[in-house]
């Protein structure tokens, strides 16, 4: 338990949203009016957390007898999931009301997530990595199929809950053996004898099991079946959220358990294993990609090849990949949400409007929506000075410092590659004329996400070291 | 042969028996029922070594809330033509036997190859008294506080869910 009042403090967004969770299921019982009044108190207990953990990045501490860490790496974490969210509930006050799911449980659930996010990424402990994930997994399940009329939105909840049960076993499986051998749940104990316990197979059995299941939660090849249709069949803002944040929490996993190889530092047992999957990842990612006319589900096979980039990080294991994937998740977190923001705004009702036709011709009827998506859509490409290219820069720079430049240059080629269906939407909004006529409707506070998210993937990029002597900071 | 001994050898026999009852019953509720019985053997075994927390859970939650699942499922399935299905599925079986030689495999490797993991809390009467439901009440106060806090909330998310997706209409 906390013992006294700086530690309280230090709790304190993770407290914010519990409670936050627990009045916002009052107001949704108590009042009539509770979908316009929910949004704002999201809206705020996001915020405070989010500034609250940037604030407070250097007062590192682990509460609760070494069960959750705060400051330092989860705070940066904390950041990255609180501020997407907000931005992301800026975009559902008008969004959700198109998609027809317009009720209070809707910002609950989010929050929830959220919650569930928080807890993994400062997890000190086999139990909490294992109820946040389940936290957050079960929140998305239902978040993915929240209007139960549409087909569409039934199928992604379905196939989302079938393959993430099917990968919670494997992570279960795998916390079995490793407790097995460990006989402790503790991370820290697990990584001070961690190279006692390799020698054992069963450990390693149990580690490659836990990753695998980790592997469908930040939705790498082989293990991918699943992300197209969900993406395309949730609403456009819980596809945000899955993608980037979800993602995101992810990884805030496999970098707890992956820095074992970085204080071991020559134990790297599983880089051939992420080399695999980064290159399948990228690969297929991007040429997959370049087929879909759907732009929800371009961005889901964009998010694929996201992945392998990221995966890229975790096979060189040092600790500028570390870094490296902690820059790359804040910029690709909010270069995402801006573009599933745009998608938000225009789609329409049934799912209209999501194909790339319905964006010919938008730079004549909404400049600054044109030009925000090129932004983000550039910087989703990985070009400089966005913040998408620092983030593959400085994964690919800590690949060719651990001697694998042959997975660099596969990241380069395939970037390449991805080039080719981001600039087609760019060349579709400036250099095509628009063949039905869309009456474009823009929602103030959709619009002010969107510049918040187009300002943050400017920032990071025009000054990258802002970001990255913070993660820096924190990592070593 | 003394009294312990005597009921291991039972509820093993029983154990073994009815898990092989499980796999070779054409009526899906007379596996279930095997099952059930399966159950509660394993929750005795359990009871023999001196694990009392682990048997009633075991009884409770999988005799229990498990089953009413599986009845419900075979309830939900048309059980009539339950044969066909299974007779020109290939795959699953072989399927079925790789996963069971695996875990077998896994479970003889750790019982006849591997030193069993050096227990942090040594002695025998630890164990014991860490199997008995005052110490794992305690434990889940202390230690384990925060993960039994964000189970709560788990719960919450898992009923708030469960009442979406089931309700007919909002408002």
């Amino acid at each position: 338990m906390p013992q006294n009042s700086q530690e309280i403090l230090l709790m304190l967004p993770h407290v914010v949203i519990g409670v936050g969770i627990v009045i916002s299921l009052l107001i949704e019982m108590y009042s009539k009016k509770s979908e316009t009044i929910l949004p704002w108190i999201s809206l705020f207990v996001f915020v405070f957390a989010g500034v609250h953990s940037i604030i407070n990045i250097s007062a590192n501490q682990i509460l609760f007898g070494g069960m959750l860490e705060v400051g330092g790496k989860p705070a940066i974490f904390n950041f990255i999931f609180n501020i997407g969210a907000a931005l992301l509930i800026l975009n559902s006050i008008d969004y959700i009301k198109k998609y027809e799911s317009n009720h209070g449980e809707y910002y609950i659930l989010i929050q929830s997530a959220i919650l569930g996010m928080m807890v993994m990424a400062g997890s000190k402990d086999i139990f909490m990595i294992f109820i946040g994930l389940e936290l957050m997994s079960i929140a998305f399940y239902v978040l993915a199929g929240i209007n139960k009329k549409k087909s569409s939105s039934n199928e992604a909840a379905l196939k989302y809950f079938l393959l993430g049960a099917f990968a919670t076993g494997f992570i279960v499986y795998g916390i079995a053996l490793i407790y097995g051998v460990s006989s402790t749940t503790s991370v820290d104990s697990i990584i001070q004898n961690f190279s006692t316990f390799t020698q054992n197979i069963l450990f390693i059995v149990g580690l490659l099991l836990f990753i695998i299941g980790f592997s469908f939660k930040i939705a790498a090849f082989p293990f991918h079946m699943w992300v197209p249709d969900v993406y395309q069949g949730s609403a456009t803002t819980v596809t945000g959220l899955m993608s980037t944040t979800g993602k995101t929490a992810a990884f805030s996993v496999l970098l707890i358990i992956l820095s074992a190889s970085l204080i071991n530092y020559n134990i790297d047992i599983f880089a051939p294993y992420f080399a695999v999957i980064a290159t399948l990842s990228m690969l297929y990612g991007s040429i997959v990609a370049i087929a879909q006319k759907n732009l929800k589900r371009m961005l889901a096979y964009s998010s694929i090849s996201h992945a392998g980039y990221m995966a890229i990080g975790l096979a060189a294991a040092n600790s500028e990949a570390f870094s490296g994937i902690i820059f790359y998740l804040a910029a690709y977190t909010f270069m995402n949400i801006g573009a599933f923001g745009i998608i938000s705004i225009i789609e329409k009702q049934n799912d209209a409007n999501t194909d790339l036709t319905a964006y010919a011709g938008l730079a004549s009827k909404s400049p600054i929506l044109a030009a925000f998506m090129s932004l983000f859509m550039f910087a989703l490409a990985g070009i400089p000075p966005l913040a998408g290219f620092f983030g593959k820069y400085y994964v690919f720079i800590s690949a060719i410092e651990a001697d694998l430049t042959w997975l660099a240059v596969v990241g380069v080629f395939s970037s390449v590659i991805s080039v080719y269906f981001y600039l087609r939407l760019v060349v579709y909004m400036y250099f095509k004329e628009s063949e039905k006529d869309i009456d474009l409707h823009i929602d103030k506070y959709s619009l002010l996400s969107v510049v918040v998210s187009g300002i943050l993937v400017i920032y990071f990029g025009i000054s990258p070291d802002s970001l990255l002597n913070l993660i820096l900071s924190v990592v070593n | 042969m003394n009294l312990e001994l005597i009921l291991f050898l039972i509820l093993t026999l029983v154990a073994a028996f009815s898990s092989v009852m499980v796999i070779t019953r054409k009526n899906p509720i007379l596996s279930a029922v095997y099952l059930i019985l399966n159950f509660f053997a394993l929750a005795g075994i359990y009871l023999l070594l001196n694990a009392q927390f682990l048997s009633v859970v075991q009884v409770i939650v999988y005799a229990g809330a498990i089953m009413i699942l599986f009845l419900f499922v075979i309830m939900l399935i048309n059980t009539e033509n339950e044969a066909s299905i299974l007779a020109d599925k290939k795959p699953i079986k072989v399927f079925a036997i790789f996963i069971a030689v695996l875990v077998f495999a896994q479970i003889a490797y750790l019982i006849f190859y591997s030193n069993p993991a050096e227990l942090s809390n040594g002695t025998i009467e630890n164990l014991i008294k860490a199997g008995q439901i005052e110490s794992i009440g305690r434990e889940l106060y202390t230690t384990y506080i925060l993960p039994f806090l964000i189970a709560g909330y788990l719960l919450l998310v898992a009923t708030i869910g469960a009442i979406i997706l089931a309700k007919k209409k909002f408002e």
